[in-house]
């Protein structure tokens, strides 16, 4: 019984078809029950779906929908699979997702009905296109997932579109997001050619056969599918576009931002974790982009003002860890760092939300401070999630997915201590600059203006359950996978290593042996400098602002160059958008369009008209010439018949 | 018996004519008369292969001539008569409405 496998997807669809055509119509109170309402659906059939495929055999269900294409040697069929990675994604998307909706129906409540509908109905069409992504069979399938979801990204970062930043933003998100699309489609083609399939399982089997280990083809393959992966997961060098996404409402950072979609890149890197093995180059790339981009992010993330900024550099810093993980071949430990990320991720942007909707859309932490006693429940569920990101040890679920990449980029065949050290220091500053906006937001003097102050309020309940419900996951969601030094000597397993068994492939290298007491006691110090610097922050931008205002104009360069982002917008727009622009414009306009193309076109036009008006001459309208002509033609035609 | 080759030449000199009259005269209805002669020309012509090889062709050939000439006249004339209503001319040299 999994014919129920393609509801999933489709009930949010129906959701944005509802929505878009049909709620105008019916109002706000339609809206508001029909697009929570389909995601709610289809979360339960996901938890149906995930229970079943717990118990199938072979570990995974498949729902063969229909053909699509089949043309030749390729054979495309609409089929929908649930296995271990899949399973636990739908779980992650509607489960987040339905919180998600949840809160936009307070957050979003103020907006105008038009605004109301339109919302939803995007909102919805994502849910459809990420649940194609992760459920589809194939390469093809999978893409029109990965396109749709960028869509409704442009689309939802573009929200206020009568804003200009917001208009500016989704541009560049869709325009970066292209050029990692640009690198999954050849590298899809690559597939096809290679394999005659663009079925993931059958390629993931197939690839020890087909491709040489380390060789050329292999790693083209794998970096050009990295290339997409570091377009929609923002990586170094495309993550650009992320911080700028933070236009759109804050139930979309939320949802698209953090939590779901900007995993996709993840999801793709561990479902093709058979190809990935295969090219050691590749995978030192991805870790060492991804270690790069943890550690820059985090240190942009340091100086940023804006809240939504911080937790903007924030996701891409621990994406940069996800990607890490998976360099060094822990595609289980990416994977567990993807879902608690998730819960923790989504928790602060909707307590981000939260905030900002109580201070009438101010988002710069120098005018909050103090809120905790105004908003209880958003600042309590904000600290949990603070605490979790910053891997409170031993009982928030971003301490053992953090621990478990940290521990996998030391001990891993393919890990490296500096790839460790690297981790540890960004974990570090994640601690610190998450409990800055902590203390920034919620402690300290009130910095709020008069006006604001008097409107602070908590949220409704539909904003403050779904923080509730996500705070606790932020909490237990890390305990199904405790590590077995930690686990065994109270005699629990590791549910998720259990869960993944068999699942991804190995890099084919003999696992060092490593002492237990090694790995107690890096999470040791890890753990103990964490609380540090979460306390420090704490400290310092709660108590002692002034003393931060010192420190701040003590290290005045660096901090430029942080707040500044490294001037890498700046960069960008100098080395590859001004040169693409003037190119376009001296180059291909002026001279090859007009000149060129438009030459020839009108050439052949002009030439044509020349050789008429030089022909008229002959037609005079005098009879007798043309009796002449037809006299001298007729004795031509005799004459060369003749003779 | 007259030979073949003076009745073709005769058929020539007509012809000559006809073109002559056709290119040089400036009266439409001269120009007129000289294609009807140049037609003629040709028909005297196909008579005089006809006899001279002895074959019913060639005479075949002027029954059809006489006809398409029969109908060109009806249609020329009518023309020339239009065109004089509306210009009060026949000099061909004033006919120039096609011109650019």
């Amino acid at each position: 019984m999994n014919e129920y496998l393609w509801l999933i997807p489709a009930l949010p669809l129906l959701g944005f078809v509802l929505n878009g055509l049909v709620a105008p119509r019916f109002g706000k109170g339609f809206v508001k029950v029909v697009g929570p309402g389909v995601v709610g659906l289809s979360f339960a059939l996901s938890i149906a779906a995930f229970c079943e495929m717990l118990q199938a055999p072979g570990q995974s269900i498949t729902q063969h929908a229909f053909t699509w294409l089949e043309s030749g040697g390729l054979y495309v069929p609409i089929a929908f699979v649930v296995d271990r990675l899949s399973g636990l994604y739908i779980l992650i998307v509607t489960g987040v997702g339905f919180l998600i909706h949840i809160y936009s129906v307070g957050y979003m409540g103020d907006d105008d009905e038009y605004a109301f509908w339109r919302f939803f109905a995007y909102l919805n069409l994502f849910l459809f296109f990420m649940l194609l992504l992760v459920l589809g069979s194939s390469f093809l399938l999978l893409f029109v997932g990965w396109e749709g979801v960028g869509l409704c990204s442009y689309l939802l970062i573009g929200y206020y579109f009568d804003k200009d930043s917001a208009a500016t933003a989704a541009k560049k998100a869709f325009v970066v997001n292209r050029i990692g699309d640009f690198g999954f489609i050849v590298a899809t083609l690559l597939i096809f050619m290679n394999f005659g399939t663009l079925e993931f399982a059958e390629v993931n089997a197939r690839a020890p056969g087909v491709l040489a280990a380390g060789g050329g083809l292999v790693t083209a393959i794998t970096l050009l599918l990295f290339l997409g992966a570091t377009g929609k997961s923002a990586q170094i060098p495309l993550y650009v576009w992320l911080p700028d996404a933070m236009e759109g409402p804050t139930p979309v950072s939320a949802l698209i931002h953090a939590a779901t979609m900007v995993t996709a890149g993840l999801y793709l890197v561990a479902r093709m974790s058979g190809l990935f093995v295969l090219a050691p180059t590749t995978m030192a790339v991805v870790a060492i982009i991804g270690a790069a981009t943890a550690f820059f992010a985090a240190t942009i993330g340091m100086a940023q003002y804006d809240i939504k900024r911080v937790l903007a550099y924030s996701t891409v810093s621990q994406l940069g860890y996800m990607f890490m993980a998976m360099g060094v071949g822990a595609f289980m430990a990416g994977i567990f760092h993807v879902m608690t990320h998730a819960f923790f991720k989504a928790l602060l942007f909707l307590g981000s939300g939260s905030v900002i909707h109580a201070m009438h859309h101010e988002q710069d932490m120098r005018r909050m401070g103090g809120l905790l006693k105004h908003m209880p429940i958003t600042g309590y569920t904000y600290i949990i999630g603070a605490l979790a990101i910053g891997g409170v040890p031993l009982f928030t679920a971003g301490f053992f997915s953090k621990d478990e990449i940290l521990w996998q980029s030391f001990a891993s065949p393919a890990g490296h201590p500096l790839l460790w050290a690297v981790g540890a220091v960004t974990a570090l500053m994640t601690a610190f600059y998450m409990f800055r906006t902590v203390a920034l937001t919620f402690f300290g003097e009130s910095r709020v203006d008069k006006h604001t102050a008097e409107h602070l309020h908590e949220s409704p309940w539909t904003m403050t359950l779904p923080l509730s419900v996500l705070a606790v996951l932020s909490i237990v969601g890390g305990w199904i996978g405790i590590p077995h030094v930690l686990g065994h000597g109270v005699g629990i397993g590791n549910a998720l290593e259990h869960y993944f068994e068999g699942f991804f492939a190995k890099v084919p290298a003999e696992v060092a042996h490593h002492e237990a007491s090694t790995e107690l006691l890096l999470m040791g110090l890890t753990s103990v400098l964490a609380l540090g610097c979460m306390y420090g922050a704490y400290v310092l931008f709660s108590r002692n602002l002034a003393r931060a205002e010192a420190l701040k104009k003590a290290l005045s360069p660096l901090q430029k160059l942080l707040e500044k982002k490294y001037f890498i917008d700046e960069l960008y727009e100098w080395v590859v958008i001004k040169p693409v622009y003037y190119t376009s414009k001296l180059l291909l306009w002026r001279l090859v369009d007009v000149r060129i193309i438009d030459g020839m076109v009108n050439g052949v036009g002009n030439g044509v008209r020349h050789v008429g008006g030089a022909l008229r001459i002959i037609h005079n309208g005098v009879i007798e010439n043309y009796a002449v002509g037809i006299a001298v033609g007729a004795a031509l035609i005799f004459y060369f018949l003749v003779y | 018996m007259i030979p073949v080759s003076h009745v073709l030449t005769l058929s020539a000199i007509l012809f000559g004519i006809g073109v002559a009259g056709v290119i040089l005269r400036r009266n439409a209805i001269v120009v007129f008369m000289c294609i009807e002669l140049m037609l003629n020309a040709v028909n005297l012509g196909f008579v005089a292969f006809a006899s001279g090889m002895q074959s019913m062709v060639g005479v075949m050939f002027v029954f059809f001539v006489l006809i398409v000439a029969a109908a060109e006249a009806v249609v020329g004339l009518s023309i020339i008569l239009a065109i004089f209503r509306n210009s009060g001319t026949l000099n061909i040299e004033e006919f120039n409405l096609l011109r650019w």
